[in-house]
């Protein structure tokens, strides 16, 4: 399993991933760089995204839509801040309206992705933070939810960490 | 959003950002607890203890009944689902992006 450790802050609403993958720094960033291959895996099989303008500069807005298997279009940004060409890159993301505007009442996480090299392969993390409780939960509200149910043991080993 | 949404979740968040209210939490989630048997668990006093115990109460995690002169406290499991899924649903997208990445990346 390319997942190596997860952890999650409820106090500063901080989810951080990490993954290693059997493939270049160099490869890994293509994902990022290329819209055709981003959209291949930034929205789940049900929902699969669009990139309608994609460019990893600082300043840069990108856009994009996911499509629901009933045709509804659901449309966020990416506001590019940092980018370290293969191995950093940190965005805003939010949700955008029928026309890709910004949705200025919706919630915005700030995430910074850095890719190391590791034994030939590559060392993804992935830091995704929420400015508040209500944030994160309005994502999910929103957002497409593909995740797993909570079992008892999940939030018995939450609680531990 | 309304407010009291607002403000619910954030009492839940700040309720389980201490170490001691997640341990205490997680003891009257397995079984009720009188709150004197919980202060003789933890280095601290009767007062601080109860106090925690308060702030857990606050945030609807945990619930409490008077038997006598003792205090029982439970803990609320679907309270704490609902403040803990927030977290794992958002690692299940992250789990399923992955996944799909290193099966791009197997490809070619």
């Amino acid at each position: 399993m390319p997942v190596t450790d997860v952890t999650q802050d409820m106090d500063t609403r901080t989810l951080t991933i990490t993954a290693e993958f059997a493939a270049p720094v160099e490869r890994v960033w293509q994902v990022y760089a290329d819209p055709r291959q981003l959209e291949q895996v930034w929205g789940p099989p049900t929902h699969p995204a669009t990139f309608v303008e994609h460019e990893l500069t600082p300043g840069t807005r990108c856009t994009y839509y996911m499509t629901a298997p009933d045709g509804q279009r659901y449309g966020g940004w990416w506001q590019i801040t940092e980018v370290d060409a293969a191995y950093r890159l940190t965005f805003d993301d939010g949700f955008a309206d029928a026309e890709l505007n910004p949705v200025d009442t919706a919630p915005v996480s700030h995430n910074v992705y850095t890719f190391e090299e590791v034994d030939g392969g590559t060392r993804a993390v992935y830091v995704s933070t929420y400015d508040s409780a209500e944030a994160l939960q309005q994502v999910l509200d929103m957002g497409v939810v593909e995740g797993s149910r909570l079992a008892i043991d999940q939030i018995d080993g939450l609680l531990a960490a | 959003m309304d407010g009291t949404s607002e403000d619910r979740a954030d009492a839940l968040f700040h309720a389980l950002a201490d170490r001691t209210r997640r341990d205490i939490l997680r003891r009257v989630l397995a079984g009720e607890h009188s709150v004197s048997s919980l202060a003789a668990s933890y280095d601290m006093s009767f007062a601080a203890v109860q106090k925690h115990v308060a702030v857990l109460e606050c945030a609807g995690l945990l619930t409490k009944r008077r038997r006598g002169r003792e205090q029982l406290a439970s803990g609320d499991v679907e309270a704490v689902r609902s403040v803990a899924s927030m977290l794992t649903e958002l690692e299940g997208i992250w789990r399923g992006r992955i996944d799909r990445i290193d099966a791009l990346l197997e490809e070619n």
